[in-house]
């Protein structure tokens, strides 16, 4: 399998406070990797470096052998990296198809920009399926829920073609029914897509996760299936000595 | 729909003044329409972008001058110079002069050269994502520099006087309410259509764009798109919309010079537009229109009072109703039409 990110030897540095501290991690083709670990771990530090929001102190992300360091954030996008964040941010005052339009859009010249928007790419259309917003097309994206406006964050990920996606904590605070087809979604993404997922929910990573990267402190602790890392000892430890909830077992 | 009918009725009300407006009115108009173009530009660059130009002063005189420089030359003494410099002792045309005396020349300078000063300036304080109160401060000490720049060079531009005693525009005869009616109707039209080619951007994609750089341009990156860019190339438009304005208002009140561009001019200029409402192109040129005429008023009977009060309406409006008066005729008319608010269950 060709890797499509290669990060190595990454090193973040905030106000003398190392959040990632010679971070390997490498992605092949078409695999769906979960990265896990405790708050704090640099999961979503990991996530900024590769997309070019944060500078790193040292070392390289690669990106189809293409050095991602030093790009400035829509060139990333525009090389094929897309993400998702935390807190889902849509564009609340456009309606939720102008929102897929305006993501599907970033290839065009400037001179189809200034045209109007007439009816619905088959793109967006399918998009707003994916999504299960399709009654919703024409409503401002500012009536979402907040699981609807993830989905709406990976819709607007999927028209953009993208060949890696990185989805930062996409069920944080959904629902159970959320979850749930926030996972179905996630499978079928995986079937045609590089995914990288952070989610540090047990029962989610149980049900959807093949290979797992453990984030502690900084550095990558652990790397493996998902049983291989639910056995490791030094994981247990980090996420009991943390929460019971938690407890990878 | 209804926004079809009013533009209509506007049109109308706009062809049907020289009929119906003494000569000296119509002028006042015309010169209240040049403000509304301006408002136009703010508009789309304030109210859909975000940015809070302070200087907008700075292109209008551009435009203004672009003119001005080339009237001034058609009209020029035997000399080929215009009459101030021959008043200031000035001997030969100077070489920035020069250029001025082609119309073609000096017809796209009125565009290009605010376009392209905007443009520059965009790029490089966009890219260092300046923004918010930095950047209006910014366009705010260029309008400072730019009337400094203006009324020091006496020879070049007329100083503190700037350019005036125009007799004719072109073929027309600007002492003739024929001829002044001409620079009427070109304005009006001017008027009509930056509207209508703002519009157009407005409801394009490249619109919505805009508003989403405007809500979360640090979002819009993740898109793909370079938000400096989509800022440049408005702050640019805006600015030969300006511009533009400014070369109609030198055969309009026959004048342009510094006072007309600096700090406070282009600080009024942006109270017409809040008042009328940032967020709506319609609102901007009532407002602009409305204030304007409201100046004319006041100004002659307390021309400091009409500085405070046109101070205090700015505060009022933007901390009251940040929408304006159009903010507060869409709420009437939705609750008239008592459109339901349906919630979206999650
Ligand atoms: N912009 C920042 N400035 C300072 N510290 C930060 C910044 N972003 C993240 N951190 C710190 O870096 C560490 C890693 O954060 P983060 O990557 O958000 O963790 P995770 O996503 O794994 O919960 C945390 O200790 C966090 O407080
Ligand atoms: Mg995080």
């Amino acid at each position: 399998m060709n890797p499509v990110l290669e990060v190595r030897g990454l090193r973040v540095v905030f106000d003398g406070f190392a959040a990632l501290d010679g971070v390997d991690l490498t992605v092949a083709e078409g695999e769906l990797r979960f990265l896990i670990g405790p708050n704090g771990a640099g999961k979503t530090t990991l996530i900024d470096v590769i997309t070019g929001l944060t500078r790193p102190a040292a070392g390289s992300v690669r990106f189809d052998g293409v050095e991602l360091v030093g790009l400035r954030e829509h060139r990333v996008v525009r090389l094929g990296v897309g993400r998702t964040f935390q807190t889902a941010a849509v564009f609340e005052e456009l309606s939720v198809v102008d929102n897929l339009d305006l993501a599907a859009g970033f290839r065009l010249p400037l001179r189809s920009l200034l045209r109007r928007r007439r009816g619905i790419s088959d793109e967006v259309a399918a998009a707003l399926e994916t999504a299960g917003l399709t009654a919703l097309a024409d409503r401002p994206a500012g009536v979402l829920s907040h699981g609807q406006r993830q989905w709406l964050e990976i819709g607007m990920l999927l028209v953009q073609r993208p060949r890696l996606l990185l989805l930062d904590e996409p069920v944080a605070g959904m629902s159970r029914d959320e979850r749930e087809r926030t996972g179905g979604l996630l499978e079928r993404i995986a079937r045609t897509h590089t995914v990288v997922v952070v989610e540090h929910d047990m029962e989610f990573l149980r049900r959807y996760a093949r290979e797992v990267t453990v984030l502690h402190q900084g550095r990558v602790l652990r790397e493996g299936s998902v049983a291989e890392v639910q056995d490791d000892p030094r994981v247990r430890e980090v996420y009991l000595g943390r929460s019971k909830g938690e407890a990878v077992t | 729909m209804s926004g079809r009918i009013s533009l209509v009725l506007c049109v109308v009300l706009l062809a049907v003044a020289p009929l119906v407006l003494s000569p000296f009115r119509l002028g006042l108009l015309a010169k209240y329409l040049c403000f509304a173009i301006v408002a136009v530009g703010i508009a789309l660059a304030w109210g859909r972008g975000g940015m809070l130009t302070l200087g907008q002063g700075v292109f209008f005189g551009l435009g203004g001058y672009a003119m001005g420089m080339h009237l001034k030359l058609r009209e020029a003494g035997p000399a080929g110079l215009p009459d101030f410099m021959v008043w200031s002792g000035v001997e030969e045309l100077p070489a920035l002069w020069k250029p001025s005396a082609n119309p073609v020349f000096a017809l796209a300078a009125v565009v290009v050269l605010p376009g392209l000063v905007a443009f520059l300036l965009g790029l490089l304080v966009f890219r260092q994502r300046v923004r918010g109160a930095y950047f209006a401060i910014l366009s705010q000490a260029l309008a400072a520099a730019f009337v400094i720049l203006l009324v020091g060079r006496q020879g070049l531009t007329g100083g503190t006087n700037g350019l005036t005693n125009f007799s004719r525009f072109f073929a027309l005869d600007l002492t003739d309410p024929g001829g002044r009616r001409v620079v009427y109707a070109i304005t009006a039209a001017a008027l009509v259509l930056t509207y209508l080619a703002v519009k157009l951007v407005v409801r394009s994609r490249f619109g919505a764009l805009l508003v989403a750089v405007r809500d979360h341009e640090d979002r819009v990156r993740f898109l793909g798109y370079d938000p400096a860019l989509v800022k440049t190339i408005t702050f640019a438009a805006s600015a030969v919309v300006a511009g533009l304005a400014g070369a109609l208002f030198v055969p309009v009140v026959g004048i342009i010079s510094p006072a007309l561009l600096g700090v406070v001019p282009s600080l009024e200029l942006l109270v017409g537009v809040a008042l009328g409402g940032r967020f709506s192109l319609a609102g901007a040129v009532a407002g602009a229109i409305a204030v304007n005429y409201a100046k004319t008023l006041f100004s002659e009977d307390f021309p400091e009072g009409w500085l405070y009060l046109q101070g205090g309406l700015f505060v009022l409006v933007l901390v009251f109703a940040p929408r304006g008066l159009a903010g507060v005729v869409e709420a009437a008319r939705d609750r008239f039409r008592r459109r339901p608010r349906e919630e979206v269950a999650g």
